[in-house]
């Protein structure tokens, strides 16, 4: 019975796709790839094709890329019918339905969620609407931003030293508009790095002629008579005088929709196992509702069957083709998704990569290269075995302590290595902040600490 | 011409930035930058590029002069999975 009803669902089913961005295409290719013949429909909010979303806070913003034209290649032909423009407001899970915005309902036999996340927007919203108060997620969003940096403001506020908001400021740096940049924690990259290379990040802002202000906070943004921007206040009771201010404090799943709709969906994402199969808010398994990218929230592995958030490309890639491949066939055929967590970043002309799940680790040691020089490796280690390991301009070592990862190598690291410093010798504390104090830009949420850890408390919603 | 390179698997060798200057710089001493969207012009370089990267790490779309056909890199390749 299941293998008549797998048949016909890939000679002739229905997929719906809500989200149309870099997960929901790769998906929809893999579909084909794999041979699914029925009809494939993929909503996205947005009125563009799927588009990439790294160069915008890079190669835009640097004039060398234009940010409506970062368009993903295709794989393959994928024969879809499109609905941008349009966001998925709804879902029936009895029905098996998609309610979209302008009223329209789409029906699907399996159904893959890859609605992914937003910018998160300052709290304020008066402040917010103030004209030179921005975000950047979207292209519309970076064509705006380049437009603002290309009109020569006198001062960048950039609210948030994440990723995002330290690859602004390289931007603005590499342009020569001056730029102060605000940080809760101490330091850059804490909440993705720890504190002990988060030192290395606030250095080379420095160096690069950034105004960094850490351990403080944006008490309001100021505007003038007209409802511009003029300047920022910080904690510190000091005022800094900007014309743009980038608000860069990560980023809000995509859920709102699937509000009661009876799915375990919510502020961190729609939770799903190991093979991308949504659960509902009892924790039961659903049989057609599929997750894959930034939204989802799902177990792995090698890091104590932890659920895991991976705001990361390649992991928007990995459980997108996972999800497919698992959405039309057999349970035997079916496959787990554990991708190692990967990501880059190029901020002041440094290469920074990360494997692995740096936030797990209390220590930190530096197996080759040296802090002083911005030309190391970090290894983390989590109760003696190695978690995660971070680069800056030696990615090519990179794949090797991945595997080290992969094997559960112990920590301390043991091997001796060429290039080995004194500071390298004695693990240090990776100094990552409190896991459950708001800190942003975590490229990693460990949404599902360990019952043992007693961080969180459960408080179970009326449905 | 539409491109996307795999970040995660560049380990920065800079073949595409030798090959296809236009397209890939190196920004500082590994990190790249490259335009996704890449001119008519540039399809011969950026075909020998994708051919040439050690790592297999750009996907682009339009080689051929088909539009929509693609010449994709790196499926053979597991690289961070």
């Amino acid at each position: 019975m299941v293998a008549d009803y797998l048949e016909r669902l890939r000679r002739e089913g229905r997929i719906v796709i809500v989200g149309a961005s870099l997960a929901g295409l790769r998906a929809a290719e893999t579909l084909r790839a794999e041979g699914f013949a029925g009809s494939l429909t993929l909503i996205g909010d947005e009125p563009y094709e799927p588009y990439d979303r790294p160069p915008l806070s890079k190669a835009v913003l640097l004039g060398r890329a234009s940010a409506r034209h970062t368009e993903l290649p295709h794989r393959r032909e994928i024969d879809a019918k499109w609905r941008l423009g349009v966001a998925a407001t709804g879902l029936d899970l009895t029905a098996k339905r998609v309610r979209l915005a302008d009223g329209d309902e789409v029906e699907y036999d399996r159904l893959l969620i890859a609605t992914g996340v937003r910018a998160r927007p300052w709290p304020k919203e008066e402040e917010a609407r103030l004209d030179g108060v921005c975000v950047l997620r979207t292209r519309d969003d970076a064509a705006r931003l380049y437009q603002r940096l290309r009109s020569g403001p006198r001062r960048v506020v950039v609210i948030g030293a994440g990723f995002a908001g330290s690859e602004v400021a390289s931007a603005c740096r590499e342009k020569g508009i001056p730029v102060t940049v605000a940080e809760r924690a101490g330091a850059p990259l804490v909440g993705a790095l720890g504190g002990a290379i988060g030192a290395v990040a606030a250095d080379l802002q420095l160096e690069n002629g950034v105004d960094l202000r850490t351990r403080v906070t944006v008490t309001a943004l100021e505007g003038d008579a007209i409802g511009r921007v003029r300047a920022v206040h910080l904690s510190d009771e000091s005022v800094v005088e900007a014309d743009v201010v980038v608000v860069s404090l990560g980023s809000q799943r995509n859920t709102e929709w699937l509000t009661g709709s009876g799915l375990g969906a919510g502020p961190r994402g729609v939770a799903c196992d190991a093979g991308c199969r949504a659960f509902d808010f009892r924790g039961i398994v659903t049989d057609d509702v599929f997750v894959a990218g930034d939204v989802a929230r799902s177990p792995h592995a090698l890091f104590g069957y932890q659920f895991l958030s991976l705001e990361h490309w390649g992991n928007a890639v990995a459980q997108a083709e996972t999800a497919a491949h698992n959405m039309i066939c057999h349970g035997a055929d079916r496959r787990p998704h554990l991708w190692m967590p990967a990501f880059w970043s190029s901020q002041f002309g440094v290469n920074i990569k990360s494997v692995g799940v740096p936030p797990m680790g209390e220590q930190l040691m530096i197996t080759q290269g040296s802090l002083a020089e911005r030309r190391f490796v970090g290894v983390y280690g989590h109760q003696g075995r190695t978690v995660a390991a971070v680069t800056f301009d030696n990615a090519r070592w990179l794949e090797f302590y991945q595997r080290q990862i992969e094997q559960g190598a112990p920590f301390p690291v043991e091997f001796p290595t060429v290039d080995r410093r004194p500071e390298g010798r004695q693990p240090v504390p990776a100094d990552f902040p409190d896991p459950s104090l708001p800190t942003h830009g975590p490229t990693v949420t460990l949404s599902g600490y360990s019952p043992a850890d007693r961080q969180l408390v459960f408080t179970p919603a009326r449905h | 011409m539409r491109l996307v390179v795999d970040l995660n698997k560049c380990q920065g060798y800079a073949q595409c930035a030798f090959l296809a200057p236009d397209v890939f710089a190196l920004h500082g001493e590994e990190a790249l930058l490259y335009d996704p969207r890449a001119a008519e012009e540039q399809r011969e370089r950026l075909a020998r590029a994708v051919a040439a990267c050690p790592v297999q790490a750009i996907t682009a779309d339009g080689l051929d002069g088909a539009g929509g056909a693609t010449a994709e890199a790196g499926q053979g390749e597991s690289g961070g999975r």
